[in-house]
This record gives C-alpha cells, sequence and structure tokens, in this order.
C-alpha cells in the first residue's frame, strides 16, 4: 500500500496572519512548489545593477530561485536576461561569475548563443561529408533556454519568466516605488559585494527583513548607540497585496526616553558601553530629508538598504528546503568624492556577515530553523499591532510580516 | 639577497602569537599587535581583485578595533565559537630599515559549541609590519585579510 507523504497540502491555523505554522518551513513538497509558484511565477526577481552591464557584451550570471541564469547587455544595448541551460544537454552555457564576450558558447559541445540566449550554432549539425550530424527536420531549439522578460527600475535590473506577471512599475506599485526612487537618486556605482550562506528556510530571512519589531531588540548596536530606537520617529509602508514593504527612520540626535530601560531589554544594558571612535557613524544626509535608516523589501527575496550612508541590494537564492544563500551588492554614487567614498566603506561596518547590526540577522533565523525542528505542527505568534497587514506609523508591529503571508498564501493557494 | 633567517623568524613569530591570541579568545590582546596607527580590513579576494574596495570587516585606528571587540563582548549575538588558525608561506621582504611587508597563507578552522567544525575560512594576510613598535616588538602597521572565497557561512564574527 502506498503511504501519502508529505502531500503538501496542509491547513493553515484558524487564526490566519498571525499565526504561521512551522511546517512552511521544513517540507521538501512545499519548497518545490515555492520555486515554481513563486519564484518562477508571476513575480520580478532582481538580477543585477545596470552598472555591472555598462557595455554591449558585458553579461553576469546569478539565480532565480534556483534557476541559473545569464544577464548581459545585447550589442544593441538592450538588457537581456536567459536560463544559463543549454538547450543540448542542459550544460551551464556560462560558468564565469561575469565578464565581456560577443557570444555565449556551450564548453561540453561547442553549441553557440548571441547575448540574447538564442541558439546561434549548433556544432557539425549538418555532419561532415554527408554523414553524421542531425535530421534535417530536427529541432532543438525546442528545448532552447527560457528567456526572461528584462525590465530595470532606476538601475535595477529584474527578470521574470511570466507573461501574466505586471509591468515591473506597476508589479512594484505606487506605495513602494517613491521609497526606491529616494535612494536610487543618481547613477549607481558599485563598491562590491560577498554573500552569506544562511542555514534556514528562505522566508525566515524573508520575514527577518520584514520584521520592524526585531531591530533594536536583537541588534543592540542600534540601541545602545541610540542608531535607531523605536522611540525614534518612523514609519512602515506595506503594500496593498502585501509583498512589498518599507519601513525608515528619521534622523533623530535627541531621543532621550527611557522605554527600554524600562522595559528592561537585553539592548538597553547597563548604561558603560561607549564607542571609542563613532566617528564612522557619522550620516551626511546626502538625500536630503532626513532619514537614517530605510530598509525596502519586494517580494519574495529582495531588499533594497540605506543605513546612514551605506547603500545596498540583498537578494535571497533559495538553496534546498533549509538553506539559503543571502548576496549582498553595495554601491555608492558616479559622483561620489573621496571623503564619502570613504564613509561608505567604515559604514560597511555596520552591514554584512562581519556587520554591527546585521551579524546577528543570519544566527537568529537559524535558531529558528533548528528550534522549530519537531513542532512541524505548531505555529509562530505574529500578533504584534493586532492582526492587519497594513501601513502604519508604529514599528512595534508584525504587520509586514502578515503582509508577506498574505501575498504568499495568495501564490501557493494555501 | 640572502635569507634573512632571523627576521623571517620575527615575523613568523608574529604572526604565530597573533593568531594564538585570536583562538584563545584573548581578543583585548588585537589590537595590540596593531602600531598606534595600524589599520586592518578584511576583503574578499574577488572584490580585491577587482579593485572594489568594500571590506566585511574595517577599523582604520586600534580605537576601532576596541570597539569591535566591545560590540562583540558586549552587543553582537553570535553563537559560542573558536577559531582554529593555520598561518603557513610566509614570505617577508624587507621594505626599508624600520619596515617589512609579508604575504601569509591562512586556513581558518571554525568549532562550534558543539563540535560541529568547519573550514571556514582561507586566504592571504597582506601585512606591513613597522620592526621596532611600541615595547620594541614588531607590530602590523596594516594588515588586509584577503578571503579566497566571496562567501561566508552564517556570519563573521571574530576578526580572521
Amino acid at each position: 500500500m502506498l503511504t501519502q507523504i508529505n502531500s503538501a497540502v496542509r491547513d493553515w491555523p484558524a487564526e490566519g496572519l498571525t499565526r504561521v505554522p512551522y511546517w512552511v518551513y521544513q517540507d521538501d513538497d512545499l519548497y518545490r512548489r515555492e520555486l515554481e509558484r513563486i519564484f518562477l511565477g508571476p513575480n520580478w526577481s532582481f538580477l543585477c545593477l545596470e552598472a555591472e552591464l555598462p557595455d554591449p557584451g558585458c553579461f553576469r550570471t546569478t539565480h532565480v530561485g534556483e534557476m541559473p541564469v545569464v544577464a548581459a547587455r545585447d550589442a544593441g544595448g538592450v538588457l537581456r536576461a536567459f536560463e544559463n541551460r543549454c538547450a543540448h544537454r542542459g550544460a551551464l552555457i556560462c560558468p564565469q561569475a561575469r565578464g565581456r564576450s560577443e557570444r555565449f558558447v556551450c564548453v561540453y559541445h561547442n553549441w553557440t548563443y548571441d547575448l540574447a540566449g538564442n541558439l546561434t550554432h549548433v556544432a557539425f549539425r549538418n555532419g561532415i561529408g554527408g554523414k553524421g550530424g542531425m535530421a534535417t527536420d530536427a529541432c532543438p531549439e525546442s528545448q532552447a533556454p527560457a528567456q526572461l522578460r528584462v525590465a530595470s527600475f532606476c538601475g535595477l535590473v529584474f527578470g521574470t519568466l511570466s507573461a501574466a506577471a505586471p509591468p515591473l512599475k506597476d508589479w512594484i506599485g505606487p506605495a513602494i516605488a517613491p521609497r526606491m526612487r529616494r535612494v536610487l537618486a543618481k547613477p549607481l556605482r558599485p563598491i562590491g559585494g560577498y554573500t552569506q550562506l544562511l542555514h534556514n528556510n528562505w522566508k525566515l530571512y524573508a520575514e527577518n527583513v520584514r520584521d520592524t519589531y526585531h531591530a533594536s531588540l536583537l541588534h543592540l548596536f542600534y540601541t545602545r548607540f541610540r542608531i535607531n530606537r523605536l522611540t525614534q520617529r518612523g514609519g512602515l509602508l506595506v503594500s496593498e497585496d502585501g509583498g512589498h514593504h518599507t519601513t525608515y527612520t528619521l534622523i533623530d540626535a535627541a531621543d532621550a526616553t527611557d522605554a527600554y530601560e524600562r522595559e528592561k531589554t537585553r539592548s538597553a544594558g547597563g548604561g558603560g558601553f561607549r564607542l571609542e571612535a563613532p566617528q564612522f557613524l557619522e550620516q551626511f544626509d546626502e538625500l536630503g530629508d532626513g532619514v537614517a535608516i530605510q530598509i525596502l523589501s519586494l517580494y519574495p527575496g529582495f531588499v533594497l538598504q540605506q543605513i546612514k550612508n551605506s547603500l545596498a541590494v540583498r537578494w535571497l537564492v533559495p538553496r534546498g528546503v533549509g538553506r539559503t544563500e543571502l548576496h549582498w551588492t553595495c554601491f555608492g554614487f558616479a559622483g561620489d568624492d573621496e571623503a564619502m567614498a570613504e564613509r561608505r566603506l567604515r559604514q560597511a561596518n555596520l552591514i554584512g556577515p562581519a556587520g554591527f547590526i546585521s551579524m546577528e540577522d543570519g544566527a537568529a533565523t537559524a535558531y529558528v530553523q533548528r528550534g522549530v525542528q519537531a513542532a512541524s505542527g505548531r505555529a509562530s505568534v505574529v500578533e504584534m499591532g493586532g492582526a492587519a497587514a497594513a501601513s502604519g506609523d508604529s514599528r512595534i508591529t508584525e504587520a509586514a510580516v502578515r503582509g508577506f503571508w498574505k501575498a504568499w498564501r495568495r501564490q501557493m493557494d494555501i | 639577497m640572502p635569507l634573512d633567517v632571523g627576521l623571517q623568524f620575527e615575523i613568523e613569530h608574529l604572526h604565530a602569537r597573533y593568531a594564538h591570541a585570536l583562538d584563545e579568545d584573548r581578543l583585548e590582546d588585537w589590537p595590540g599587535f596593531f602600531a598606534a596607527s595600524g589599520r586592518y580590513r578584511i576583503v574578499t579576494a574577488e572584490n580585491h581583485a577587482a579593485g572594489l574596495a568594500l571590506p566585511v570587516l574595517y577599523a582604520d585606528s586600534r580605537a576601532m578595533m576596541r570597539d569591535r571587540v566591545a560590540s562583540l563582548r558586549h552587543a553582537n549575538v553570535y553563537e559560542p565559537q573558536r577559531y582554529r588558525h593555520l598561518v603557513a608561506g610566509v614570505l617577508v621582504e624587507r621594505l626599508d630599515a624600520q619596515r617589512v611587508s609579508s604575504i601569509a597563507g591562512f586556513l581558518v578552522l571554525r568549532i562550534l559549541q558543539d563540535g560541529d567544525t568547519i573550514l571556514f575560512a582561507s586566504g592571504r594576510y597582506l601585512d606591513r609590519i613597522v620592526l621596532a613598535g611600541e615595547e620594541g616588538a614588531p607590530q602590523y602597521e596594516e594588515r588586509v585579510v584577503v578571503c579566497d572565497s566571496r562567501r561566508f557561512d552564517t556570519q563573521l564574527a571574530i576578526p580572521l
């Protein structure tokens, strides 16, 4: 008799968005459905900065979900992206991380593609001397790599496999788009990148980034030095469908409240801890709107970050149900003077795998993955700020986390 | 030029003392391996080769190094862990009467409290060293840690 294994059809708790069942981080079948429905579905995935592809022939490789992708600028200057899979035997067409080329040649049997991913040449297709080769009616093009729709927004390049995805600007939507424009105000200049390997399901990081409640409680560095306390003024925007969010904190030097001390939080500490060299934290208000920190997410796994003068994009690549890569590309603006370039490098201490205010995230999300190992029937409590998934002026809320699950449940039909 | 064996040993000894200090969790000793004007950076080989300046960790003074240690002790959350450094292939080149440069390879194993042990990082130390630093011992004027990989497992808490 066949046993029914993990039929991925599971019941969501009756409470709705205020409960997230732990099987969502553990189920292999569900994970494979996510790759199809979400990452290859009607969403836009971040591919690279336009500045990484300055000239015709420039390319870089990346992933959309688990699908390997080549992003390139073609001879006419048009941005292209295609699946990095040869039509013949499925080998990677382009194994390099980045470079410049007029065409791509699969190393296995020399099948050749143009910069848009069109198969242009099959080696010995007609054989030699009337012998070998393919039949005249053979159609290897039927297995050609998929070509993505590509669009860019303020210097960020996105792609989707879906014909059903709305145009990129509409998909980002009117609540979030202005918050991207304010950061991406000038031509971007990449200053480098790195990757973190996270030992947790990709959604735990997607939630972490939308969790405005955790920032000043987990990341002590924020709070102790009054970089970001929830008592500072700020706000939260959640897109209509719930999938995207933005949160921001205004520069506010005069926070003298004792809310954290009264709550006896770990992050408030004993008060004796002071930086000897706090100068690296000094922000130049280059965007001119008094925002100290803005974290913005696009569904499912993209983040745009402004932490003082540290600017970066981050994106998730799922690598299995309990394994995720978090990629970072940091950038400045083309016109940065020396002082600003140096300021961005010093403030890079705040972010990334060794970041004063980001190194904890990978630890915390892995703790959840391990903590819920035997609790697939239980659920997390996501009730801060009530049950809604809407914008507001408090950050002591999990509204954007609920928004993520609202979008996820709709796309997953769960 | 003949190999200056004494100098070679002196520099290898500095690298060894540095590694043992980190591996034995004597983080408070870490800034003292640097001259007063010392600088420390961790970068990836990919960024380094491309001329991209982004650091993973950056301290341009001993005060910033002490802040990093204070933050690790009192602020940052990371899983209890130790490193084991293996430093090898040390090349030393004299720059002038007071200074040398050094290139050395390293491996760093990371050991978690449950015993999980991984090869956490490999790379090169690119150093500029002043021979008669404070207390007469050599000190790093600059230590650039070039990690071979762009990918870091979970987080990089303790300096390399």
